[in-house]
């Protein structure tokens, strides 16, 4: 089957192949690989795109019940030769390490502060509850996040 | 792939096709089709049928998701619901799905139990509602028939205002429950008390129900007794996730210390 998606809205199309997932489509079919391809059972949100604004696993997304749905990818976040605020605040903190883990935590991070602009440190924990790092940098990664907080804060 | 919006058109393409396999939130299915190759021939999908996602008084849609069940009125669903893999999962999974899929592990099954909630079921020959032990049956069975898809589950007009649901597991996100529990006590004083993870399916111990509410004092030694009894009761086995000591032990802890949330409330 024939899928529409629109991702980091433009509209795109893509063939479907049974109950692929719509990591797949955007990896494989649609050449967007930021969200990564890793635990594929929703263990380790380094998959998390917002579809139709929420954050899923997109590993466990039928890609055929996605048509028709918005998609944002993190190649969506920011502009041309341009940070989006999160990612500017993740490279000051070093919230970076092997990187792996990165675009799935800045989705959920983006998806976090456009809800609620000034959550607490409790708060920024369960918003990122779903993404691991194995390289363990989770103090780096709350430190960008809690200054963004800050910033908006103050 | 068929992605029927409402409900008629979800029952007719059921009943046109009673071995399809139905997709809710997609977050047990797609680990079978990630992990063990299931490649499911024909799919309902069930995400756009708009009367699945209604959630009226003591009416829960099959199509709600634990996000929105989090953030919802009853608290001991709201506990449950919060407790359900990560935001991400949450923002996906569906209490139908809970409730197809079965799991000894159900993190709803507690809550569902304790209040002696129903599921209704729907197909093209009508509208059925079972108690929710008639509903699970085994290790990821149900008695839902092949042509019913699960509609609804209807809690009852008065739940009890004191109500608590804890769960125990190797973190506090995206964990699987080793041994989960929900205690509600009723305006009159009366308690029940819910554990999953440690059975076939979900179950209330009801000698220690018994015995505690013969108690009009909740003493120390009664409350003892009835954390003994819940241990007495369950039926865990050893797995990869803990072993039957530990779920007896923690099914008594976990039991008490709720019952004493409540009576604290």
């Amino acid at each position: 089957m024939k899928i529409t998606l629109f991702v980091n809205g433009e509209e795109r199309e893509a063939p479907v192949q049974g109950p692929e997932s719509l990591l797949f489509v955007l990896r494989e079919r649609l050449g967007l690989l930021g969200a990564k391809d890793a635990c594929l059972q929703g263990e380790c949100g380094s998959c998390t795109v917002l579809l139709d604004g929420e954050p899923v696993c997109s590993c466990l997304v039928m890609a055929g019940d996605a048509s028709g749905s918005d998609v944002r990818t993190v190649e969506g976040l920011g502009g041309e030769g341009e940070l989006h605020p999160v990612q500017a605040a993740f490279v000051e903190h070093g919230a970076v390490q092997c990187g792996f883990c990165t675009p799935g935590f800045l989705m959920s991070t983006v998806h976090l502060l456009e809800h609620n602009p000034t959550p607490t440190a409790d708060e920024i924990r369960e918003a990122l509850s779903g993404n691991i790092c194995r390289c363990t940098g989770y103090g780096a990664v709350l430190r960008a996040v809690e200054s963004l907080v800050g910033e908006r804060r103050s | 792939m068929e992605r029927p919006s409402g409900l008629e058109e979800a029952l007719g393409a059921l009943a046109a096709n009673p071995e399809a396999t139905l997709l809710a939130g997609g977050t047990d299915l797609m680990v079978e089709v990630n992990y063990h190759s299931r490649r499911p021939e024909h799919v309902i999908a069930l995400r756009r049928v708009e009367e699945l996602r209604q959630w009226e008084g003591t009416r829960l849609g099959a199509g709600v998701t634990f996000r929105r069940i989090e953030q919802g009125p009853v608290r001991a669903l709201a506990q449950l619901a919060r407790t359900v893999g990560s935001p991400q999962i949450r923002a996906a999974g569906t209490i139908g799905g809970n409730l197809g899929t079965a799991s000894p592990a159900g993190d709803s099954h507690p809550f569902l139990a304790a209040c002696d909630a129903h599921i209704e079921l729907q197909s093209k020959r009508g509208t059925r509602t079972v108690l929710w032990n008639e509903f699970l049956v085994g290790v990821k069975r149900t008695s839902c028939a092949d042509d019913e898809l699960i509609t609804a589950v209807i809690l009852p007009d008065q739940l009890p205002p004191r109500q608590e649901f804890a769960k125990i597991g190797v973190r506090s996100a995206m964990v699987i429950a080793t041994v989960s529990a929900c205690v509600m006590v009723d305006d009159d004083g009366r308690a029940r008390v819910a554990l999953g993870a440690v059975g076939p399916t979900v179950l209330r111990a009801r000698r220690a129900e018994e015995m505690i509410n013969a108690e009009s004092v909740k003493s120390e030694a009664a409350l003892a007794e009835f954390g003994r009894l819940v241990s007495e009761e369950v039926k865990p086995i050893t797995d990869h996730r803990s072993t039957e000591e530990y779920r007896r032990h923690a099914a008594g802890v976990l039991s008490r210390r709720l019952l004493e949330r409540c009576l604290a409330a």
